[in-house]
């Protein structure tokens, strides 16, 4: 199983749930977080003073996908949250250990 | 005392120079002989002048509450929102009380007051019409009963001190705030009321200062007051490295609204009737004051590619300031002029001098009041000739240009010595200042222990 986790700009999200969706994922966790990678911040200026804003606002999503759902998840993400400018985020993927559906006890596929 | 001065004047009847000494002395029950020959020839009170100076107190009361306290409060951090409301709000009842108690008479009384002589009364009215002796309700001033008046001016009491706590905003102590308002009120405003518009024998009145509304007795007044004040008390912690930007700028834009709006019962009110000089006053208040508006906006589109909404606000308010000692004198196309400059001349002064300076004026009171209300007080002079479209009497340009500078020049002095010794006194007896970790945790909470965002 594969850990998903993507960040990814905030306006793209209503998008990469769809695009999920399709992709058969069932479940996501979304986070407001702030960060910078290429896309530095921006700058403000009131009444003459100005601030520069090193942190933007985007949103991280997290996915659990099973080995053979992984590569359409990443697909998914990557195409729905493109726009081709900077800033459009990154996809991490990890390896997932173990996954336990609390109310079943189910563990790993039968969890996702 | 020249006609035009302010609309409590004597256009509309002509013989008023000598009523409004003549009313209050009917009032206090000194009939005498030659009042009782002028008395025939007084108005009686019009209901129509009654309904919009009532009206009018209303608009200029909703300037300070809510008006001003969203346009300052939206300015400041979300941790100070609530000391910026509370400061105006109770402002606004310190100020009726002492008004009640001895400021109208401080104010507006006329006794020992002679047309041309300079006395203790051409700069400080007497206590005779203390907790507003003599005041009923068959009381009259001009056209309207003196209860209006008195509610009239007490709306522009109240917001003179307020515009102040923009200068020192996310610092002071209530409790010096309280002190600093009620002396600044006693000590500063009141005099200057009367020395501009204490009717013949005040200072500045009988000079030929024009001021319809109150550029100087307000505007000036309060802007220098900031500076002062915001030197005696130092910068915020962290200023100017550390970003302090506006926590809502929607409250802004509400309060600006609200503050043109108000503006109408201000400048219009000043008219003291439903006439023809309201009427021009309120349209030369608009035009000026989307000129100001424009203005700042066009010179900050050149200046930061931008054109910002904290920006435009600004320079609305600044053309409020400018045109209100002209809207009684100044004619449609002047008061176009006057906005335009008032808003580019604003935006240099709120956003490139203050950095230059360095002086931590936290909401521009002095950027915007003073300065708009200096341009505006110099340019009502010529302004209010026929050849530049007025409607006064100003026959040198020069001249009147040059008697402004003098009202202006007393109030900058006047305002900046006594508010200096206001908040020296204040600070030795309490303190002006919170502590330093008052201040980082915010007003709202360290003041107040309230907060106004109580999110999740």
């Amino acid at each position: 199983m594969k850990w998903i986790t993507a960040v990814i700009k905030p306006f793209t999200l209503d998008d990469v749930r769809e695009a999920l969706a399709e992709a058969g994922v069932q479940g996501m966790t979304v986070t407001e977080v702030k960060g910078f990678g290429r896309q530095h911040g921006h700058t403000e200026l009131y009444r003459g003073a100005e601030y520069v804003v090193d942190f933007l606002p985007k949103l991280k999503i997290e996915v659990a996908a099973a080995d053979d759902q992984a590569e359409r998840v990443i697909e998914a993400i990557s195409s729905a949250a493109r726009t081709g400018k900077v800033g459009d985020g990154k996809i991490f993927v990890s390896d997932l250990e173990q996954v336990i559906r609390i109310r079943t006890q189910e563990v790993d596929a039968d969890a996702l | 005392m020249r006609c035009e001065k302010r609309g409590f004047g004597i256009r509309d009847w002509g013989f008023g120079k000598a009523r409004m000494p003549l009313r209050i002395a009917l009032l206090v029950g000194l009939l005498g002989l030659a009042a009782s020959a002028q008395a025939q020839s007084a108005p009686a009170v019009d209901s129509g002048d009654t309904a919009w100076m009532l009206t009018s107190s209303m608009l200029v009361l909703l300037m300070t509450i809510p008006g001003l306290a969203l346009f300052y409060g939206g300015m400041v951090r979300a941790k100070n929102l609530l000391s910026i409301l509370m400061q105006c709000f109770a402002i606004t009842a310190l100020v009726t009380v002492l008004w009640m108690l001895y400021g109208y008479s401080l104010a507006f009384s006329s006794e020992g007051m002679h047309a041309g002589t300079v006395n203790l009364h051409s700069i400080v009215g007497g206590l005779d019409r203390a907790l507003l002796a003599g005041l009923t309700p068959a009381s009259q001033y001009q056209t309207v009963p003196e209860s209006v008046f008195v509610m009239f001016q007490l709306t522009f009491a109240i917001i003179t001190p307020a515009l102040i706590i923009g200068a020192f905003a996310e610092r002071m102590k209530f409790s010096a705030l309280l002190w600093f308002s009620g002396l600044w009120l006693t000590i500063v405003y009141l005099p200057m009321a009367h020395m501009v518009w204490g009717g013949p024998g005040s200072l500045l009145g009988d000079l030929g200062v024009l001021d319809f509304a109150g550029g100087t007795v307000v505007h000036i007044n309060a802007g220098i007051a900031g500076l002062v004040a915001c030197l005696v008390i130092g910068k915020r912690r962290g200023y100017p490295h550390t970003p302090m930007p506006p926590h809502n700028l929607g409250y802004t834009v509400v309060g600006a609204s609200l503050l043109w709006l108000g503006w109408f019962g201000f400048n219009a009110g000043s008219a003291a009737a439903a006439n023809g000089s309201a009427g021009m006053a309120m349209l030369v208040t608009q035009i000026a004051t989307a000129a100001a508006a424009i203005g700042w906006m066009a010179v900050e589109w050149i200046a930061h590619k931008r054109a910002s909404v904290l920006g435009i606000v600004s320079g609305a308010v600044a053309g409020l300031v400018a045109v209100t000692p002209a809207a009684g004198t100044c004619g449609p196309g002047g008061a176009l002029v006057l906005g335009l400059i008032a808003g580019a001349v604003c935006f240099f002064s709120a956003t490139k001098l203050k950095r230059k300076l360095g002086y931590d004026d936290a909401l521009d009171v002095f950027g915007v009041h003073a300065i708009a209300g200096i341009v505006g007080a110099l340019l009502t002079g010529p302004l209010a000739s026929p050849k530049l479209g007025g409607f006064g009497t100003v026959e040198s340009l020069g001249g009147q240009l040059w008697i402004q500078a003098k009202g202006v020049a007393f109030t900058i002095v006047w305002s900046a010595v006594l508010s200096w010794i206001i908040l020296k006194l204040v600070d030795l007896a309490i303190g002006l200042r919170v502590d330093p970790e008052q201040e980082q945790i915010g007003l709202d909470l360290s003041e107040h222990e309230e907060k106004a965002y109580n999110l999740s």
